[in-house]
């Protein structure tokens, strides 16, 4: 049993320091993205977690262009981000989207100017593979603390807001006739995730920043039928993804075909997806009676098989 | 215009006045486990104007979607003019959705929708044509849309909005007219409104015409017959045939009394007391049919 | 500017334009703006993969795009479209990792494959794109009817015989075959900022379908050509110019539709309190 046990976790893991940094870190920002994707995935803002990570990988790239500390061109960015998306975005859904992806065009336009800066002063060939995918071993431990406490900071304002956030979220009508200011929730749950989103960015990269958001909310809003429920396993979920794929990639160091091991990202995504696929494998009945429940609601009649539409 | 421009439905000739346009045999559909409908038949004649009324979640939109082909009945079968309906009515069946969801800034007007209406399923881009001008013209006056034909879609009201999917719907020149809930979210004049047009229309173009609502009574004055669906089961037949306490009992499965004041229709729960003001339906009974002022 | 050199640049960046402004307009009115940005992302995995295996890039590029837009399309009728399409991204997205992993020369490719290369465009990329350009469009043009009733109007699409499913899928290989080709032009991160900006703005100018589609073609077109001008004189990147002045026309657009809908009062507002409703 023991020996089955080295055989996974190769010696040394543990007692490495980037390994253990990982790990903190690691589950720090998969807390923090399931319960802040579940709220994400709820309100159909996918497209927007995901712009904001780039969003604020351009801050970083910029921040470390002008020589200041990254974490802060992160988050400043991601933040202002999600200010301006708000601002010349609309309430509508679809306009929304458009108002973000200009956004992320002008972001990752930004992107390209200070990467291309970026080799005018320093030989970085590999910039551009870091920034979109991090790199989790090489956090350096004095930024943890910050790390944390934005990931505490994010966690407080979904804790306090939690059910207003849920109220408006499900219902914006319902919660406007409550008179609870949806256009205000909107925008400090916007801020909560461009804080959520841009530290996780930082530390893992804007790919895998978004698949914490959004893989292990979806999974977990496929099982658990209670919003709060799903937050708290769409963090567990993320979290054992993030800890297995970081053993997998530390285990992976001396497999083919370059001797360098593969990336975590590709783990962590890996895992992420199979555990959403997973999700329809359990329960395909539930999906059936919700999907008749819903169907009255549903706005485009695709969802029955109907005569129609091919096999 | 000629009546018979139905060149296209080659398999549905016209049938023969007096026999049936529309008729469903013992319909029934089950989905996802549970019975939604059972035994449900009923016929509609050219010409004729329906109300397929009922609470909410009943099974009026499944009902809909059964005639339309988009949801395969579990038993019986649909007829159109005597053969069983093909895969698409084709153009003998015009459909009118409740709502669109559609964004304010949608580059499409009014016209262009309804333009859509007489080739939107053919492949290739409509070539500006006169003749296509004029027949969204008429289109648009038949519903009294002419005054914002041109306005962006959505950016009309409900109202409005359903005018020019009705006209839509018309410019196929169907012979079945079907409107999911087009009164759902209008105002009282608008409603009005609406039920004028489609009835006019049904008496000068012999087109049928069934409605579905959830309350009876904008449409009582202009409904030849009813088919009033609850509990899974539908009764159908001429409006005060239907609407009755003892018919409306058997179907809700617990006793409803049936009232009629001044004109109007409401049906009350017996065994328990319901807000008045109430639209959702219960077990134990429904009220629709409220006065709203 | 303008030398033989350059011929190439602007007759690829004319191309690329006109798709773009094409596929844009459908996929600003499908709402689906992240498919637009998630499917050429997903290519740049295939064409590591593809220069791993020794074939030609272009062939990574086309089946990890149309991968991706099967994915998106099957998925995204269980799920929600934006979740769907979020998990495609990233597990395309983390294969390429993988391919990039594999090997160290790609770190400069990388580079390129994101944010283009226009300036270094060769003849004989140039044939297969001016061909895709036309193919691609022509097949838009052909299914410009049902694709419209389709997208607009899915609540009636079904009912009149126009699967909705069918036009989505279809759709959306369409715009995966497309845009993957002018990855290595424009690069996979700004091809769609190219779709989203001009087409957005183009529905804020005009409410008629066909003038929306050729200011979207436009749009599209002063863009890339005005950010060809400015990144050849300035040396820097075409990404930035593209992405920043699909913006401005974004925003030009929001501006003129708050003009519109606050100061002038369409004609059909008095003429509709006239008629009863």
């Amino acid at each position: 049993m023991g020996h089955f046990f080295s055989y996974i976790v190769e010696p040394g893991l543990l007692s490495s320091g980037p390994v253990r940094t990982a790990l903190l870190v690691g589950t720090v920002v998969a807390v923090t993205s399931g319960v802040v994707g579940v709220l994400t995935v709820i309100r159909g803002q996918s497209f927007a977690g995901h712009s904001l990570a780039d969003v604020a990988t351009t801050g970083g790239a910029g921040a470390f262009l002008a020589g200041l500390n990254q974490f802060w061109g992160f988050l400043i960015a991601g933040v202002a981000g999600a200010a301006i998306m708000e601002l010349i975005g609309v309430q509508r859904r679809r306009g929304r989207d458009v108002a973000t992806g200009v956004v992320l065009g002008a972001a990752l336009g930004g992107a390209a100017l200070f990467l291309y800066l970026g080799t005018q002063t320093s030989s970085t060939t590999g910039a551009s593979f870091t920034i979109l995918f991090g790199s989790m071993f090489v956090i350096s431990p004095d930024t943890v603390p910050a790390l944390i406490a934005s990931g505490v900071v994010a966690l407080a304002v979904i804790a306090v807001l939690s059910r207003v956030l849920l109220l408006t979220s499900l219902s914006p009508e319902l919660a406007a006739a409550r008179g609870v200011p949806v256009r205000a929730v909107g925008i400090a749950y916007l801020v909560a995730l461009a804080v959520a989103v841009s530290l996780s960015a930082v530390v893992i990269g804007a790919v895998l920043s978004t698949a914490l958001l959004i893989g292990p909310a979806a999974t977990s809003l496929r099982v658990a039928k209670r919003p709060s429920r799903a937050m708290l396993a769409a963090a567990l979920i993320g979290t054992a993804a993030t800890w297995l794929g970081i053993l997998l990639a530390y285990d992976s160091y001396y497999w083919p075909p370059a001797g360098h091991g593969w990336p975590v990202s590709f783990f962590v995504v890996a895992l992420v997806v199979v555990g959403y696929l997973l999700s329809y494998v359990r329960r395909p009945r539930r999906d059936r009676r919700a999907r008749v429940a819903g169907q009255a609601q549903e706005e485009a009649p695709t969802q029955e098989a109907g005569a129609c539409s091919p096999a | 215009m000629t009546a018979e421009k139905t060149a296209e439905t080659t398999s549905q000739a016209e049938a023969p006045a007096g026999h049936d346009l529309l008729r469903l045999e013992n319909i029934g559909v089950r989905l996802g486990g549970r019975q939604i409908l059972t035994g449900v038949s009923f016929t509609v004649a050219p010409g004729q104007f329906t109300g397929l009324i009922g609470p909410n979640g009943a099974g009026k939109t499944t009902l809909l979607r059964v005639i339309l082909g988009l949801t395969p009945p579990t038993e019986g079968r649909v007829l159109l003019n005597g053969s069983p309906r093909p895969r698409h009515g084709g153009r003998l069946i015009g459909y009118v959705p409740q709502k669109l969801a559609i964004d304010q800034d949608v580059p499409l007007r009014a016209r262009d929708v309804v333009a859509l209406g007489i080739d939107g399923h053919k492949l290739g881009f409509p070539l500006p044509s006169a003749k296509r001008k004029d027949q969204v013209n008429e289109a648009l006056r038949a519903v009294g849309a002419e005054s914002y034909a041109d306005a962006r879609i959505g950016e009309l009201s409900g109202g409005e909005q359903q005018r020019v999917l009705i006209a839509h719907a018309l410019i196929g020149k169907p012979k079945l007219l079907l409107l999911d809930e087009p009164l759902a979210n209008l105002d009282l004049k608008s409603e009005q409104g609406i039920v004028s047009v489609l009835a006019r229309l049904a008496r000068e173009q012999r087109i049928a015409v069934l409605i579905s609502a959830h309350d009876l009574n904008p449409l009582l004055r202009e409904t030849d017959t009813v088919v009033y669906v609850a509990g899974g089961r539908a009764a159908a037949g001429p409006t005060d045939e239907v609407i009755r306490t003892e018919v409306l009992s058997a179907l809700y499965g617990s006793h409803v009394d049936v009232l009629n004041v001044r004109g109007r229709i409401i049906v009350i729960a017996g065994d328990e007391q319901q807000e008045p003001q109430a639209h959702h339906p219960t077990d134990t009974g429904v009220i629709i049919g409220l006065d709203r002022n | 500017m303008f030398s033989g050199l350059m011929l190439n640049t602007w007759i690829a960046a004319t191309i690329v334009a006109v798709i773009a402004g094409v596929m844009g307009f459908f996929a600003v009115l499908r709402g689906q703006s992240f498919a637009a940005h998630a499917i050429p992302n997903g290519a740049f995995a295939g064409a590591a993969g593809a220069g791993l295996l020794g074939l030609n890039v272009i062939w990574g590029l086309a089946v990890f795009a149309v991968a991706g837009a099967l994915g998106i399309g099957a998925l995204g009728r269980r799920a929600r479209q934006d979740v769907a399409t979020a998990l495609m991204l990233v597990l395309m997205l983390g294969i390429g990792a993988l391919f990039v992993s594999f090997s160290t020369e790609y770190a400069e490719v990388t580079y390129s494959l994101l944010f283009g290369e226009v300036f270094g465009v060769g003849s004989n990329v140039l044939l297969p794109i001016v061909a895709l350009g036309a193919v691609s469009v022509a097949v838009i043009a052909l299914m410009y009817r049902p694709l419209l009733l389709a997208s607009a109007l899915p609540e009636i699409a079904d009912a009149r015989g126009v699967s909705t499913r069918r036009m989505e899928l279809s759709f959306l290989i369409v715009m995966a075959l497309a845009t993957s080709m002018t990855v290595p032009v424009v690069g996979a991160l700004l091809m769609f900022a190219l779709m989203i900006g001009p087409a957005a703005a183009a529905r804020s100018f005009t409410k008629r379908p066909g003038q929306a589609i050729a200011l979207s073609v436009g749009i599209a077109l002063a863009t890339v050509w005005i950010g060809i001008a400015v990144s050849y004189h300035t040396n820097w990147p075409l990404g930035f110019f593209v992405g920043v002045i699909a913006a401005g026309f974004f925003l030009l657009g929001q501006g003129w539709g708050a003009v519109r809908r606050h100061w002038w009062v369409p004609r059909q507002a008095s003429a509709v309190g006239a008629v009863a409703v």
